[in-house]
């Protein structure tokens, strides 16, 4: 009996030292045929569920054709609990990669050559960023609180990047999501979607002289992506309210700032510009049939006639389950989709050709979402 | 380490106690139970478990998994054999809580400290006299509280309990019996619980980063009061009960990236729950009566407010719940060895909310049980058939979900093949559903009204074996083996409608899960000092089969270890005990997707407690202290939810 317990109580002793797990290794896969160009690859930002720190980066490698999932633990394995919680929106300026993490309350600085990290920005419940001269500009939903805590504007911060500083803020309408700048005016889209159901339906229009709200544009509920065109035209997306409000698009004249045209037929839950093509797709959800209706269109900014309503012509689009981002080259126009398939396991990313045939796929980290290209090769 | 637990299954001798009762579980006035077997643990074994709530104590049954959120405020659900949380019947003096809202159970705040025994039925429990809810869930957790018991002429018994430790916890109970009469007594309980919620933890990655901070925002403060009546009538008795829960808490919330120390949980949760239950037992020869009755009424408040976290949204919510319960069972022995049992059960929930677009949803459930068992000496079996009608109603005229009947059986056998009765083979098959809550079909926004029940159905078949002796070192040994394969269909699982920020609840999952649970204990005896030794072994595959297309397709279900186990060892000599407990969980996956980054390390605690009593006349004294995680191992149940390290507890008591 006293050897038993002698022999327990080592065993014990040795099981309860525990090694801390490594850091988990990026994992390659060629998908790719290996081709060069002046872009060099593409970054993509998982955003990962809320509450599970799983914001994960990805990097597309066109020289060689190879698909590296979770680079950023690898590469910074001294940034306690990596990327963070909930990606939401990816830019490059200048020599460095910007990851806005939207429950980590901060923008993640990196160099874009090596996906390093070189410092953060502390912006609360931080949502996209956009870039002008040395200043980079977040849209947060965290305004100040007034006297009723429910009705809470959001703000623009401006942020010095050479220190890394906020060094202004400017309140603008709920909850405001994409931003584009024009000339000297920077154009947010509220949505008030903390707000249900009485969501915001303005674009904010900021003068960047003097940072402030100069106007607010009446639009539609629900705002959410901005994509200015060629000609000077801004493209704003509304996602309605669920029920009877559909979805659509509008058209802002940034000259005069108006509405000047609604594209009715035009869901759109995201968007990218190529040229003068507007490649949006929309999983767009409603409550009566509780049901998504999935679409894909491509309008040509110019005309802003839809051109096509299948962009995607070999029939693979079937096999997605919840397309959630979509991005065009704008060398090679391959067209890049996302499905975020169930959120709660890893999802995929599908290169199609311009002619809209399947390419390759690879999988990536939970909830793929943003894709940002890069002319700077990722060094290892 | 599954290496470890099976040297500890070998080398210990062979230990006691699954204890599997067939006789009764305290229920003294109660007639005795049949054919289930269960997991029991009560007493004296209970309270040397170093455990504050339920949801520790149940850490130690086999085929158990507890979701544990972390810290004394944290939420603690109970998980037997991977069918989820909501399938698992909870049990307070016999009838049960319920959560019309979303289900489940947080066994956190049920204290140990009035407990009498803490049992788990796989299936349904199997007694003679039994309501219908008691058939109604897939397994079924059952907390009986003290009844007073009065030794000699004694008519009061008094008990007053210190306890305090770690993360600033200070928890005062009292505990006062009184007879009142020579058939009638009263027991009052009533216990406060403060806690700071505050520890250290550590999240570190092997040639990586290395932090350690403290749980914000994890306090509590409890409030628990109890009353209850005992009577005894001819050939009969009654109980009636009046409870009362009132409490305050803070979320810390997940632990993700942040800018340390610039962020702050500041969510925090009131809730206020009061309910009176009450039953009669009566027999009439061969014809046995129980009566019971329930009200129950919760009140929840939430609120996340901006002016005090800046990074979130304003939330603040009220929720209230209220709950009746009528039942009526009876059973009628035709032979000694044959009986045949009726039972009805009708409840009524509605819930109350300042959501926008709430529907206000109430609902009627008609639960209907017709059951026989044949008990002869070396067969025993049980079938039984159950009814439930479930109807709906909201404010709004097309709201509300459709009527639903739905009918399940349950057969259960029992081999005793042995005049000397050590050895007991059983098996059971079940099948049983579980509603949608108010929640899945009526939340605003995630709610979806077309749902149908989630159902499971379990073959289980398992055997015993069982000794005593009155000489020698080993005086008691029980062996208990079980393995079963259960289906959870129509599995009600969240999933996104388009983006993160919306999501419904669809029938979607397909589970398929084999298991076997084992356990050994034994009991010794070593001239003065005795010792209680228990082992438990779990292994599990559950699987999902919801989508063949999946590349997920067969990966094991989250949070669900293949392999965990436990180990208890108490030791007595003369006034002084010893216990060591050790618990382990092997490594699982966060996700259906069973790759490196959804990978969950194993985690395994032990668990010390010393404890003296001491005689001062007719009073006693006893002391006690524990110190939990000695090794101080950081872990996280839930993934970004870390468990405190080493903690301790000091409890002293006073006893009339």
């Amino acid at each position: 009996m006293k050897r038993t317990l002698t022999i327990l109580t080592m065993l014990l002793a040795l099981a309860a030292c525990r090694e801390p797990e490594e850091t988990l290794p990026s994992t390659q896969t060629g998908v790719g045929s290996g081709e060069a160009g002046e872009i060099t690859g593409f970054f993509l930002l998982n955003e990962g569920n809320m509450g599970s720190n799983k914001c994960t980066l990805d990097y597309y490698d066109y020289a060689t054709g190879i698909y590296v999932k979770n680079i950023y633990a690898e590469r910074n394995p001294g940034v306690v609990q990596e990327l963070g919680d909930v990606g939401n929106d990816l830019q490059i300026y200048g020599a460095r990669l910007y990851a806005v993490v939207n429950c980590s309350n901060l923008v993640e600085v990196m160099d874009v050559a090596t996906a390093r990290h070189i410092g953060s920005v502390s912006i609360p419940n931080c949502r996209y960023i956009t870039f002008k001269d040395q200043y980079a500009y977040v849209s947060s939903y965290a305004g100040p609180v007034e006297i009723d805590p429910n009705s809470r504007r959001g703000y623009v911060a401006k942020v010095d990047t050479t220190t890394l500083q906020v060094v202004d803020s400017c309140t603008v309408g709920y909850q405001p999501e994409e931003m584009v700048i024009v000339g000297n005016k920077l154009y947010v889209a509220n949505s008030g979607g903390y707000r249900v159901p009485d969501y915001d339906h303005t674009v904010s229009v900021i003068d960047l002289t003097s940072f402030k709200e100069i106007k607010t544009i009446d639009v539609a509920p629900n705002l959410h992506r901005l994509e200015l065109d060629a000609y000077g035209y801004l493209w704003v997306s509304s996602r309605g309210d669920y029920y009877d409000i559909q979805p659509m698009v509008f058209v802002i004249n940034t000259e005069a700032d108006f509405v000047m045209e609604q594209l009715d037929l035009l869901a759109c839950s995201d968007m990218t510009l190529c040229g003068d093509s507007l490649y949006v797709y929309s999983n767009a959800w409603n409550y009566f049939t509780q049901t998504s209706d999935v679409n894909y269109a491509i309008v040509d900014v110019k005309t802003r006639q839809v051109l096509t309503r299948h962009f995607i012509t070999d029939g693979t689009d079937m096999q997605f389950q919840n397309p959630y981002g979509i991005a065009v080259n704008p060398n090679t126009h391959e067209i890049f989709v996302t499905d975020a398939r169930d959120y709660i396991t890893p999802g995929k990313v599908y290169c199609y050709s311009p002619e809209g045939r399947l390419k390759w796929s690879a999988n990536t980290g939970d909830i793929p979402s943003r894709i940002v290209f890069t002319h700077t090769p990722l060094l290892r | 380490m599954i290496l470890t637990l099976l040297l500890m299954l070998a080398l210990t001798p062979p230990p006691d106690s699954t204890e599997v009762l067939i006789e009764s579980v305290v229920t003294a006035f109660r007639p005795p139970d049949k054919i289930i077997p269960a997991q029991t643990l009560q007493g004296e074994r209970l309270e040397r478990l170093n455990a504050l709530s339920v949801a520790d104590a149940i850490r130690y049954f086999s085929g158990v998994q507890i979701k544990d959120y972390g810290g004394i405020g944290g939420l603690k659900t109970i998980n037997v054999r991977s069918m989820g949380t909501q399938h698992v019947g909870v049990f307070y003096d016999g009838i049960q809580l319920g959560n019309a809202q979303n289900g489940q159970i947080d066994l956190g705040k049920y204290s140990l400290e009035n407990l009498e025994s803490v049992t788990l039925y796989n299936g349904q429990k199997g007694t003679a006299v039994q309501s219908a809810k008691d058939y109604a869930s897939a397994s079924a957790v059952y907390l009986q509280s003290r009844t007073p018991v009065f030794s000699g002429r004694k008519r009061t018994n008094l008990k007053a309990t210190l306890a305090g430790g770690s993360f600033g916890t200070v928890n005062p109970s009292v505990l006062w019996e009184q007879k009142l009469g020579e058939n009638v007594s009263s027991s009052l309980s009533a216990e406060y619980l403060y806690t700071t919620g505050r520890y250290k933890f550590t999240y570190s990655k092997l040639n990586g980063y290395d932090t350690t901070a403290v749980r914000q925002n994890g306090d509590v403060r409890a409030l628990r009061v109890e009353q209850g009546f005992f009577g005894r009538i001819p050939d009969g008795n009654w109980r009636v009960k009046l409870y009362f829960y009132d409490s305050e808490r803070g979320y810390p919330g997940a632990f993700v990236r942040q800018e340390p120390g610039k962020f702050r949980h500041e969510d925090r949760q009131w809730d206020t729950d009061f309910f009176t239950q009450g039953s009669l037992y009566k027999e009439w020869g061969d014809w046995h009566l129980n009566a019971s009755f329930k009200y129950a009424y919760d009140y929840l408040h939430y609120l996340s407010d901006p002016r005090l976290d800046v990074s979130t949204m304003y939330v603040d919510n009220h929720y209230r719940q209220q709950e009746a319960y009528l039942s009526l069972a009876q059973s009628w022995d035709i032979f000694s060895w044959w009986d045949v049992d009726l039972a009805g059960d009708w409840q009524f929930n509605t819930l109350d909310a300042d959501l926008v677009n709430f529907v206000y949803p109430s609902r009627h459930t008609l639960l209907t049980t017709l059951s026989t068992s044949f008990r002869w000496t070396h067969l025993k079996l049980q079938g039984s058939l159950l009814h439930t009608f479930v109807d709906d109603n909201a404010r709004e005229a097309g709201a509300a979900a459709e009527r639903r009947h739905e009918w399940t059986p349950t057969a259960v056998l029992q081999l005793i093949p042995f005049d000397n009765k050590n050895l007991t083979f059983r098996a059971f098959y079940k099948r049983i559903f579980r509603m949608p809550t108010l929640n899945d079909l009526y939340y605003t926004f995630i709610g979806n009204k077309y749902l149908k029940p989630e159902f499971t159905t379990q073959y289980n078949a398992g055997l015993t074996w069982d000794k005593q002796w009155i000489r020698g070192v080993f005086r008691k040994l029980n062996v208990t083996l079980d393995a079963y394969y259960n289906r959870v269909e129509n599995k009600i699982i969240a999933t996104p409608a388009s983006n993160q920020f919306q999501w419904t609840m669809v029938n979607l999952g397909l589970v398929g899960i084999r298991g076997i649970d084992a356990a050994v204990g034994t009991s010794l005896a070593l001239g003065p000092a005795s010792a209680d030794l228990r082992a438990t072994y779990t292994f599990q595959k559950a699987q999902d089969f919801t989508d063949p297309q999946s590349p997920w397709y067969g990966g094991q279900i989250p949070y669900i270890p293949w392999h965990s186990g436990s180990f208890v060892a108490g030791f007595d000599y003369g006034r002084w005990h010893l216990n060591y407990s050790f618990i382990y969980t092997g490594e699982r996956y966060e996700a259906v997707a069973n790759i490196p980054e959804n990978h969950a390390q194993p985690w395994y605690t032990s668990d010390l407690s010393l404890s003296r009593s001491f005689a001062l006349g007719s009073h006693e004294l006893k002391g006690t202290l524990e110190v939990n995680n000695i090794f101080n191992q950081q872990y996280e149940v839930v993934q970004c939810y870390p468990m405190p390290g080493t903690n301790f507890r000091l409890i002293l008591s006073w006893i009339l």
